[in-house]
């Protein structure tokens, strides 16, 4: 991604697909990376596992390529073939459940139709087009009737469906989903998956961060081993082998073993 | 004394009841709105800290103006901002959060605006800086107070997408647009204008009641946003009312009434509130079947 925001650009015309390269990529908070020097491309219309144990730095690689957060080092470049684009007009980005403020009085519809931003901006009105857009996006995840609920009487399985309709609604190039079927139930799973598979066909280029390793070999072709640096990257079969996997566990004990000398050292009193 | 006599006699006998009137609904109109945004945002706080930090600008414009609206005014505007800025700039930069470094910058605030309120000026003038003189407002605190209401709907009809957004979903938000921050800056500024053109009215420390009352009170009536904020417009305006009858009546001071007024409207909506009241709760009524 650029550091200049194109503003004044037109939203480009859609191509098959948009593609992700990460140039010697570092992000981290307090100067701590949590992503260590990440080399590598994701390329258009990729279906795309991120794993790693708890702490591995994968929300933190989508919040990267986001832009929510600057690298530290290096880059992320978003590409439509060979000409850079900026995230934001082809991104949608689906963070973990708890950024969302249940309490806040606001129904489905109304949270659905944001994801349509991108036509309408921050003033541009919802037409009877836009209106039919989002209840055909909340008939596709099986919502229809719950348009008038509020998000705060919804089920964990109920608000995550209602969030995958605002992300159809996106329409985006991109799609980044952060653990989108954790605490959900397997019909749930099963659905929202399907609309997975039917953005993998569309040629749009998908990026899950995942912990069920079943569904990750079962659903997605490729796969990204991280543990705050690169494990392995490439066909799902090739990356979550034993040997892999117990690396990416050793190298976060590592880490977790370095922090436990700096607390000894700045109060050498405390016994555990 | 007939029901004429008690409502409308006390607006009908004196001009500078009607003025009260006016300025007081339309400081409701504005600040209504935007508590419920700061309630909803869980800063419902704020404004009590902002109402502090503006002190010493309005002591400030006392000192160079004497009682004069526009150095007051000019000087609250100018201290609510920077420390509305100097707060959001330290919480950007540092690992300290937004509450805390506006704690941090209110107190300062009102110390400085306390030693320099007391200089000069006596301790009337004092008073008057904290709780205000509704019934003293002259065309120009009208014009002001008016002008305040009119600006703050306008821009928050304009920011009203991203500043939902904001609350709702901001990493959401972030991904598609950048006008988070700057959104959030604008609604601070109009925190910061309704609690200055509120303590013309009713002081600094009751300018913060005729904007969270009512916003508190209105989550009690309504399950949507729109819902909120048209209740807790009504609700200020009806405190407003009732607030300077009562106070007309039993001799009390008006600025205090307006917001014990406000109060009792909480108070009610807490019991009787159809969304969450207490009586609501308290009467057995059976589950529906789905």
């Amino acid at each position: 991604m650029s550091a200049i925001p194109h503003r004044h650009d037109h939203e480009p015309k859609r191509r098959a697909g948009a593609s992700i390269s990460f140039v010697d990529l570092t992000l981290g908070y307090d100067r701590h990376p949590a992503v260590h020097h990440l080399n590598g491309t994701i390329e258009a219309g990729s279906l795309l596992a991120i794993v790693g144990p708890n702490g591995a730095g994968k929300s933190t690689l989508l919040k990267g390529i986001v832009g929510a957060i600057a690298p530290l080092n290096g880059r992320v470049a978003i590409r439509d073939g060979d000409s850079p684009v900026e995230a934001r007009a082809r991104l949608a980005y689906l963070p973990q459940v708890s950024a969302i403020d249940h309490s806040f009085p606001i129904c489905v519809f109304d949270l659905v139709a944001t994801g349509l931003w991108r036509t309408t901006g921050l003033f541009g009105g919802i037409g009877r087009k836009d209106r039919d857009a989002v209840d055909e996006a909340i008939a596709a995840v099986g919502l229809t009737g719950f348009e008038r609920r509020e998000i705060g009487k919804l089920s964990g399985g109920q608000l995550q469906r209602a969030l995958f309709a605002r992300l159809l609604l996106q329409d985006a190039d991109i799609i980044l989903l952060d653990e989108p079927l954790t605490a959900i139930d397997s019909k749930t799973a099963a659905d929202l998956l399907d609309l997975v598979r039917r953005w993998h066909s569309e040629h749009r280029t998908v990026v899950a961060v995942l912990h069920d390793m079943a569904l990750v070999r079962e659903t997605f072709p490729q796969t990204l081993m991280m543990a705050r640096e690169l494990v392995a990257f490439g066909r799902t079969a090739d990356v979550l082998t034993p040997e892999n996997l117990l690396a990416a566990r050793r190298m976060i004990e590592a880490f977790d073993e370095g922090a436990h000398v700096c607390a000894v050292e700045d109060s050498p009193r405390m016994a555990s | 004394m007939t029901p004429y006599d008690i409502l409308i006699g006390p607006f009908a006998e004196f001009e500078f009841m009607r003025r009260a009137l006016v300025g007081s609904v339309a400081l409701a109109l504005g600040a209504g709105p935007v508590g419920v945004f700061l309630m909803l945002r869980r800063m419902s706080l704020f404004g009590d800290a902002m109402a502090h930090a503006i002190l010493p600008g309005a002591a400030l414009g006392y000192l160079v103006g004497g009682l004069s609206l526009t150095a007051m005014t000019a000087g609250g505007l100018l201290a609510g901002f920077i420390v509305v800025i100097l707060a959001g700039l330290v919480a950007r930069n540092t690992s300290v959060k937004e509450d805390a470094s506006l704690a941090a910058f209110y107190l300062v605030s009102l110390a400085l605006g306390v030693t320099i309120v007391s200089l000069k000026g006596s301790n009337i003038d004092l008073l008057h800086v904290l709780f205000g003189s509704v019934l003293a407002l002259d065309d120009a605190a009208l014009i002001l107070l008016a002008a305040i209401s009119s600006i703050t709907l306008m821009v928050l009809a304009l920011i009203y997408r991203p500043l939902v957004l904001e609350c709702v979903d901001p990493s959401f938000l972030q991904s598609v647009s950048r006008s988070g921050g700057p959104v959030h800056l604008v609604f601070l500024a109009l925190v910061v204008m309704n609690l200055v053109g509120g303590f013309n009215a009713l002081g600094t420390l009751l300018a913060v009641g005729i904007m969270m009352l009512p916003a508190v009170a209105a989550r009690f009536w309504a399950h949507e946003l729109t819902g909120m904020i048209c209740a807790a417009t009504v609700i200020g305006i009806l405190s407003s009312v009732v607030g300077l009858i009562a106070s007309y009546h039993l001799g009390l001071p008006s600025g205090p009434t307006i917001i014990l007024a406000a109060g009792l409207a909480y108070v009610v909506s807490l019991a009787f509130g159809p969304n969450g009241g207490l009586v609501l709760r308290l009467i057995p009524r059976r589950h529906l079947e789905a």
